[in-house]
């Protein structure tokens, strides 16, 4: 048993004994946890990685005359000042108004911290108090009072991973994935992450101070959607003591911006459970690879791997060897915890004591909607098919007097083979090509099932640039149709309420 | 690695399978966009063969150029996250004992998926 006391007058006599999380599983192998846990005091973790969840206080200064600002942008991309007159918060994930995904938030955060000018616009109405109603100015990281930085959610315990069962590349927040589970991505670095060396939150919680981007943070309580074992943190650290070296902005291609974050924690080994703890193997961590696919809240497990077997490079699915990337930076989170050992070594960095601990039990709910419309309340039930024998003058007879553009083409047991629209008909026309509907008909056919929301439902005729997609059951058979005038509809009928 | 440029009388012929034979050459599609009256192919040859399949494509009339753009990492921008290790369709990039990337330029076939994933830049053909 030993106090966090006692190792910090060891940090200061220079003598504590510090390993890294690497290292302490290699000294469990050779002598045991008991024996590691009198001769060890302190493990260094470390983690790097995208985490949106992450953004800057800043204080401006007043300017002359003051202004109290009601926007404020810097290099065009907006920072958060509904707070007094020259505080704004700035959000990593903001994307600038002139560049979109090439730079945002977390660029001008990283573009602080190497010391350059960037450009401040503020907007006001004016008032007694603060006069002035707009400034353009530049401004660098010594010119602001304060640089806080604040993440509300950092450091996840153990993030799920990603994979793709739909036949096109997604662009996500976990990188791009490959159609037909083409690729895995994970984020998170196993066994050397803070979190799952201390998965009882004994020693990490309210109060630890860390390191954080290069300068010293501390740990401000759990984070939002903090729910063991996903848990979170909270944390906070000066920006002016930051270093590029340790944090990087980022595009997620056709996803966003966001912020890579080196987070060093320390734990000390207090006892021998917490020594035992430290012993963790990517082996020992199960991660669920969930399937972006189905861009629903509730997305389906593919399967249950171990840290290792991601790690390894090739995970298997559905009997095929499927490649990994990982999306967060080992080498840089060991270059993290092998810096914050430096630190402790020499007497530049000293523990402390949570004063609270981190929640060992949350919920986490769903967002409270008014209700979900899915596709089946909003499609048109009396839907039109033709036989692919029919001519195709009949189909565009059908077209006319109905006063519809798609016909859905189906076999004798009602089940979809294709599709004709008024423009395949006026094609044919032109090309004098007047045979039958098979003739003419698109056979690859974009559709929705019922159950599915009618966001789901928009995003598919965007990507596919297409006005209707048919209704079909899992057996292809058609139940209806719907098209873009019921989502216009739909959406009148939402503004007139 | 040859650029091919077809119009609209080569894009009709089977001209690749017609230079392989005739030259009794292995040729290797890396990317191919045929349409109806033009077309664009990116082509591997073996080193040894590749003026003598050069000078072949120019006697059928189709506009070849050789590619020389190379896959350049800036490390400066690079950490080494990963991102690009499972979109390559060569596995071009490995992590080495450090877990750091190291790049294998002679399997890269400049199809630059990597390019437009990587999240920080640092990867480009030049």
């Amino acid at each position: 048993m030993k106090t966090i006391e006692e190792i910090n007058k060891k940090i200061k006599e220079g003598s504590v004994c510090v390993v890294t999380a690497s290292e302490m599983k290699e000294i469990i192998d050779e002598v045991g946890y008991k024996k590691a846990s009198e001769e060890v005091d302190v493990v260094t973790t470390g983690t790097f990685g995208a985490m949106c969840s992450s953004g800057v206080f800043m204080n401006f200064g007043h300017s002359d005359p003051p202004i109290k600002m009601q926007k404020v942008w810097l290099n065009d991309v907006e920072a958060y000042t509904g707070i007094a007159a020259v505080d704004a918060y700035l959000g990593a994930t903001q994307l600038s108004e002139t560049q979109g995904f090439e730079y945002g938030g977390a660029h001008v955060i990283e573009d602080l911290v190497k010391g350059k000018e960037v450009t401040l616009r503020a907007i006001s109405y004016g008032t007694d108090c603060y006069p002035r109603k707009e400034i353009i100015t530049e401004i660098s990281l010594e010119d602001l009072n304060q640089a806080i930085m604040v993440n509300p959610r950092n450091a996840t315990q153990i993030y799920r991973a990603a994979t793709n069962s739909s036949n096109q590349i997604l662009r996500t927040y976990m990188g791009t994935l490959l159609p037909n589970f083409g690729n895995v991505t994970f984020s998170g670095v196993g066994e050397i992450s803070p979190l799952v060396n201390d998965p009882e939150y004994r020693t990490i919680g309210l109060g630890t101070r860390i390191f954080l981007c290069g300068g010293v943070g501390y740990i401000i309580g759990e984070g939002t959607q903090h729910y063991p074992p996903y848990a979170t943190l909270m944390i906070k650290g000066d920006l002016k003591k930051m270093s590029s070296d340790f944090m990087r902005a980022a595009t997620m291609p056709g996803y966003g911006v966001t912020l890579f974050v080196g987070i060093g924690i320390p734990i000390p080994i207090l006892d021998v459970n917490i020594a035992k703890a430290t012993g963790i193997r990517d082996k020992d961590i199960m991660v669920e690879i969930v399937d972006f696919g189905v861009p629903r809240r509730d997305r389906p497990v593919i399967k249950k791997v171990r840290y290792a077997e991601l790690k390894s490079g090739k995970v298997e699915i559905n009997e095929e060897e499927v490649r990994v990337s990982p999306l967060s930076s080992e080498y840089m989170a060991k270059k993290t915890m092998r810096t914050l050992k430096r630190m402790i070594e020499r007497g530049e960095f000293y523990l402390t004591e949570p004063i609270e601990r981190l929640p060992v039990k949350s919920v986490l709910k769903p967002m409270r909607q008014r209700e979900i419309i899915v596709v089946k309340t909003v499609m048109s039930k009396d839907v039109i098919t033709i036989f692919p024998e029919t001519p195709v003058e009949e189909a565009s007879r059908i077209l006319i007097e109905k006063e519809i553009n798609h016909i859905p083409v189906v076999d004798e047991n009602n089940r979809l083979i294709g599709i004709v629209t008024s423009w395949d008909v006026a094609k044919a026309v032109a090309m004098g090509k007047i045979g039958k509907v098979s003739d003419i008909m698109t056979r690859h056919v974009i559709t929705v099932f019922p159950d599915e929301p009618v966001d789901v439902a928009a995003r598919r005729m965007e990507m596919h640039n297409i006005s209707a997609l048919p209704v079909i059951d899992s057996k292809r058979k058609v139940l209806g149709i719907i098209t873009s005038e019921d989502l216009s509809r739909l959406l009148a009928k939402k503004g007139a309420r | 690695m040859f650029e091919l440029k077809l119009d609209p009388k080569s894009a009709k012929e089977p001209i690749i399978s017609k230079i392989a034979i005739e030259k009794n050459v292995l040729i290797n599609i890396v990317k191919a966009s045929i349409g109806p009256r033009e077309g664009e192919m990116i082509i591997e040859v073996n080193d040894e063969k590749a003026d003598e399949i050069f000078e072949t494509f120019k006697r059928y009339g189709v506009k070849i150029v050789k590619l020389e753009r190379v896959l350049v990492r800036d490390d400066e921008k690079c950490v080494h996250c990963g991102a690009c290790v499972s979109i390559c369709p060569t596995e071009v990039f490995r992590f080495n004992e450090e877990k750091k990337i190291d790049v294998d330029i002679t399997k890269c076939l400049h199809c630059g998926v990597c390019v437009e994933v990587c999240p920080f830049g640092a990867l480009s053909l030049k």
